[in-house]
């Protein structure tokens, strides 16, 4: 299953689902990572992670356990 | 009543906001320039960054407007009114119990879509609604064109443009507040949408509490929560608190009924995430609507920059040279001031004491309050005013800039090996300012783990008192030995590697912490990189050098004063044949030795146990005691005093600046921490904690020198 962590610098997806629970899903929630939802990756923190996210206007970083909850519409857009 | 009163008295009293007047909640996500707003609308002077005063200490300001008194609540920035932080809480609360007459939701024009969620949220809580659209004109800059009025037709309430900085927009926007304030009942708004076969449990929902609470503003969110099975809006059912709100007598049976046939309607439907969903589907609808253009090329010159202040090569260099920078300008820029405000200050002395010796006052008050009060109040000015004007306006060029969450978003790998928050980098950053501001700072941090972490390590941060000391050793002992020019540089070097060896006593400590007594799991990090802004130089120069002019003034005036005086009457008042001060030095000398200090400087730790700044002028006064009538004017008669007379070293002077950073936190601070916490345990630990790791640290350093030296 592809997920939030598996996007290249540049590379775009659809949020399908959000698996995580509790208040980890809540804040992703509240930063607009919901179903249906295009996000592109677009920066990488020096030491790998974590990784900043496009989405809704926005730019957002999350740790890659935390984008690892984050599953993606299987077919890949471009950015 | 009383029960309902009493929560919106506390609701609005932890605001401080009284009864009479017009009350005007100001909401939305951080980063929205909320703050500049409010100081806009009520004419303070307080800086809007991450800096002490802001939005998370008070936030209670008024204004008139035709006659009438507004009173502005400035509530912590926030995403969402769903979330279980302490911030979204108490802005929740504040919404929903609070009553206020009119909100205010800040939104960022550049962001329109992601900001959107929290407007239609509060919608779905009050219909007496205001958005502010500010940060139009950077939302030009990025190529961005917004339809303010499709925007009002399409949410049903006044939407005005702003750009708060600039004072743009702001007429306008009191124009609306006084408007909705001033209408006898707002039309009603369509209910959300929800997906699926949810909508119909919901509005069945709906149908119920209306019917159980017919006056009540809130029904809408009160029926989404229900449907969402949230336990806090169903004790507040319970407990009758929606009764009150609405206006209606609480019915114990009738509360039941409702609850239990929300309950059931809830466990038909899948409604998990139902209302977060609905509400972006929405705000993406409306977006798409009056939001035109796109990618333009300043965010691409963002987008560069970024990848550039974040790379592998450059990220931290980039880092490291900009802090130096900023002591670098600190060191050379404040040494002038310094020695003109000092020799300014003596001079001052000298006349007061003529003065006071032609009115014939005793010798014992004269002593006390001119070599007492009035040289501690000279001391921490002189000492602390100057490198603070500069420190702090430069700081705050950077945050203002959006440079600090790309310096976190760096780090937060480092945090999460040790088991810390990413998010530690910024209340980190705080702490400079004041660990007490930094302790608050940390409710940006959501997991209460994680947040405890940070604020036992934010000591760890040299504060607002612990900087000139920290500047003063760096230029007196080690600067001094270069050529000035180089000199500054070193000195700036010397302090970035005391900042470094905070970050590494941070990083042990929240390690420890994380795999001992505060074990588990990390919780979600999210963090905003917000678009690059320019700041407003000339602003942020006057603001935050009115703002640390002041504070230093102030806790010169509060603390030095006394702490001269205290410092004083120890030098001057004998038991059997020596003062109490060489008493007490004496008793301290064997304990300061054993980590290369003295007596001198333990007893000035003691005594400035309320507030670092007095350190230094205690220190001064203890050993000027000894010689008296050195006016300490320069660096070169600060170093015969230190060196020469009282026989510091190198070593001396690298301990004490390990002890000046690593020590426990001031008075006030554990103050803090005991009301953030709420725990006594957690208090000790934070003043204890570093106490130790203090002495332990001093005391290995002295022992290997003078084992090898």
């Amino acid at each position: 299953m592809r997920t939030l962590a598996d996007l290249n610098l540049g590379e775009c997806g659809i949020v399908r689902q959000v698996q995580a629970s509790g208040l980890t899903r809540e804040r992703l929630q509240d930063l607009g990572l919901v179903p249906g939802t295009r996000v592109c990756a677009s920066l990488r923190s020096p030491l790998g992670q974590p990784v900043a996210y496009e989405v809704r206007g926005s730019l957002v970083a999350l740790r890659e356990e935390d984008a690892r909850t984050v599953l993606l519409e299987e077919e890949a857009t471009d950015g | 009543m009383a029960e309902l009163l009493e929560r919106r008295v506390t609701a609005r009293s932890r605001f401080g906001v009284s009864e009479s007047g017009i009350v005007v909640a100001l909401a939305g996500n951080p980063n929205t320039g909320k703050s500049t707003v409010f100081n806009a609308l009520t004419g303070l002077r307080q800086h809007t960054g991450n800096w002490p005063g802001k939005t998370v200490t008070r936030a209670e300001g008024s204004f008139r407007f035709q006659h009438r008194k507004y009173n502005l609540v400035d509530l912590p920035g926030t995403y969402s009114l769903l979330a279980r932080t302490t911030d979204e809480e108490i802005a929740r609360d504040f919404l929903l119990f609070g009553k206020p007459d009119v909100v205010v939701v800040v939104v960022d024009a550049t962001c329109l879509e992601r900001n959107l969620n929290l407007v239609l949220q509060v919608l779905r809580v009050t219909p007496n609604v205001v958005v502010c659209l500010n940060l139009m004109d950077e939302a030009e800059r990025h190529g961005l064109k917004i339809d303010p009025r499709a925007l009002e037709q399409e949410l049903g309430v006044p939407v005005v443009p702003t750009v708060a900085t600039k004072r743009r927009g702001l007429e306008r926007l009191v124009a609306a507040i006084a408007r909705v304030a001033s209408r006898e009942r707002a039309t009603p708004h369509p209910a959300i949408t929800l997906e699926g076969e949810a909508h119909g449990a919901f509005e069945q929902i709906l149908r119920e509490v209306r019917v159980t609470y017919p006056s009540l503003d809130a029904a809408e969110w009160v029926a989404l929560r229900l449907l969402e099975r949230d336990e806090a809006m169903a004790q507040a059912i319970r407990s009758g608190h929606i009764a009150r709100l609405a206006g209606v007598s609480h019915d114990v049976d009738t509360a039941q009924r409702l609850l239990e046939h929300a309950a059931a309607l809830a466990s038909s439907v899948e409604a998990a995430d139902a209302t977060v969903r609905a509400i972006f589907r929405e705000a993406e609808r409306i977006a798409s609507r009056v939001v035109h253009g796109s990618t333009a090329p300043t965010r691409k010159a963002d987008h560069a920059l970024d990848k550039i202040l974040t790379s592998k090569l450059f990220g931290f260099p980039v880092m490291l040279a900009l802090l130096a920078a900023v002591f670098w300008l600190t060191i050379a820029g404040a040494n002038v001031p310094s020695s003109l405000l000092a020799h300014w200050l003596f001079m001052i002395e000298e006349r007061l004491l003529a003065l006071m010796n032609a009115i014939g006052s005793p010798s014992w008050l004269t002593g006390f309050l001119i070599e007492g009060v009035y040289r501690g109040l000279a001391w921490v000015i002189s000492v602390m005013l100057p490198p603070m004007a500069i420190f702090f306006p430069a700081f705050t060029l950077l945050e203002d800039l959006g440079y600090l969450p790309r310096a976190a978003f760096n780090l937060d790998r480092v945090f999460q090996k040790v088991g810390g928050h990413g998010k530690m980098a910024l209340t980190m950053a705080m702490g400079f300012g004041c660990n007490a501001a930094g302790v608050i700072s940390t409710r940006i941090i959501d997991s209460p783990r994680e947040r405890l972490i940070a604020i036992i390590t934010n000591n760890f941060m040299p504060c607002n008192g612990r900087w000139p000391t920290l500047i003063m050793l760096a230029t007196v002992f080690i600067a001094a030995a270069f050529p000035p020019v180089v000199g500054a540089l070193v000195g700036a070097g010397t302090l970035v590697g005391v900042v470094l060896i905070g970050f590494i006593v941070t990083l042990i400590v929240t390690y420890g912490l994380s795999r001992t007594a505060l074990k588990g799991a990390a919780s979600a990090f999210a963090l905003e990189l917000p678009p690059y802004r320019k700041p407003q130089v000339l602003r942020v120069l006057y603001t935050s050098l009115i703002d640390r002019t002041i504070f230093v003034l102030w806790r010169a005036v509060v603390i030095a004063a006394p702490a001269g005086g205290l410092a004083w009457i120890l030098g001057n008042v004998s038991v059997g044949d020596r003062t109490l001060m060489s008493a007490i030095v004496d008793f301290l000398d064997p304990l300061g030795r054993l980590i290369g200090l003295d007596g001198v400087i333990i007893l000035a730790y003691i005594v400035a146990i309320p507030a670092n700044e007095v350190v230094v002028p205690t220190m001064l006064m203890a050993y000027l005691n000894y010689n008296k009538l050195i006016d300490v004017e320069s660096t070169e008669q600060l170093k015969q005093l230190l060196i020469v007379d009282h026989g510091w070293t190198v070593l001396t002077a690298v301990c004490l600046m390990l002890f000046s950073l690593l020590h426990n936190p001031c008075s006030t601070t554990l103050w803090t921490i005991f009301k953030e916490t709420g725990s006594k345990k957690w208090t000790l630990v934070s003043a204890f904690l570093p106490l130790g790791i203090a002495f332990l640290v001093c005391f290995l350093v002295a022992q290997t020198v003078r084992l090898f030296g």
